[in-house]
């Protein structure tokens, strides 16, 4: 299964970001490859619906769990609808790899 | 007066309105009322074989209240088949979750999508996990 995570930046040093609809950039995690992809958020100044286009794009690119900060209702509502798991960790400071390495285990 | 009765969450409501024997010829009276949160916890005990601490946690309830929800149901279903009646899903003392489970070992939230088959936490894979109050 793939997993979607919000960065701040395009490496796996870049820092989690906890905005998911505003996120600078999306990590595409390959759980039984290990594998990391990085995608930049075309909808990072957008005026709205940037939750519902992040969302999109979620199920556009295969991700079924994503891993963010918070998500707004209209996220949600997308998110539950395409049955994609939704994991909020609220922990400061973390970066990607971090994150990456704990679902490793 | 008696305590009111906690809810209890249900993670996925039964499939089935019922079940119904059949090749029997002297099918018996009522059916046997099987509520939603006796068939959640057959279902995290003796399907996903979870220990009742964590199905209770799964299912926001005491280990205690768990244990006697899960015997209520051992005890019908094993009623509706010794005596042949009909089984129905009645929805009980339940709601239906939508919401969020915690993971009490990296405490990342988390909700659980319909078509997903386990309730360990996705980033650690710690099965000591509980409701979000």
């Amino acid at each position: 299964m793939k997993t979607l995570i919000t960065s701040t930046g395009g490496s796996l040093d870049a820092s989690f970001d906890k905005r998911y609809g505003r996120a600078a950039w999306f990590c595409i995690l390959d759980e039984q490859t290990g594998k990391t992809e990085f995608f930049e958020n075309e909808n990072v100044n957008a005026t709205g619906g940037a939750g519902t286009k992040a969302a999109e794009k979620t199920v556009e690119l295969g991700a079924g769990k994503v891993i963010s900060g918070d998500f707004g209702p209209k996220a949600k509502d997308l998110l539950e609808k395409f049955n994609v798991q939704m994991v909020i960790i609220e922990e400061d400071d973390l970066t990607i790899k971090d994150i990456v390495e704990r679902i490793k285990g | 007066m008696a305590r009111p009765k906690s809810l209890r969450k249900v993670v996925k409501p039964p499939g089935f309105k019922g079940y119904k024997p059949y090749g029997n010829q002297n099918a018996s009276g009522s059916p046997v009322e099987l509520l939603y949160e006796e068939y959640e916890a057959l279902k995290l005990a003796d399907f996903d074989l979870m220990n009742h601490l964590e199905a209770s946690r799964v299912m926001g309830v005491s280990r205690a209240t768990f244990a006697r929800i899960y015997e209520r149901a051992r005890r019908k279903v094993a009623l509706a088949l010794v005596e042949v009646k009909e089984i129905k899903a009645v929805y009980g003392h339940a709601y239906l979750d939508k919401s969020w489970l915690i993971c009490n070992n990296c405490n990342a939230r988390f909700t659980i999508p319909q078509t997903a088959s386990e309730h360990n936490c996705p980033v650690c894979r710690s099965s000591n996990v509980e409701a979000v109050k």
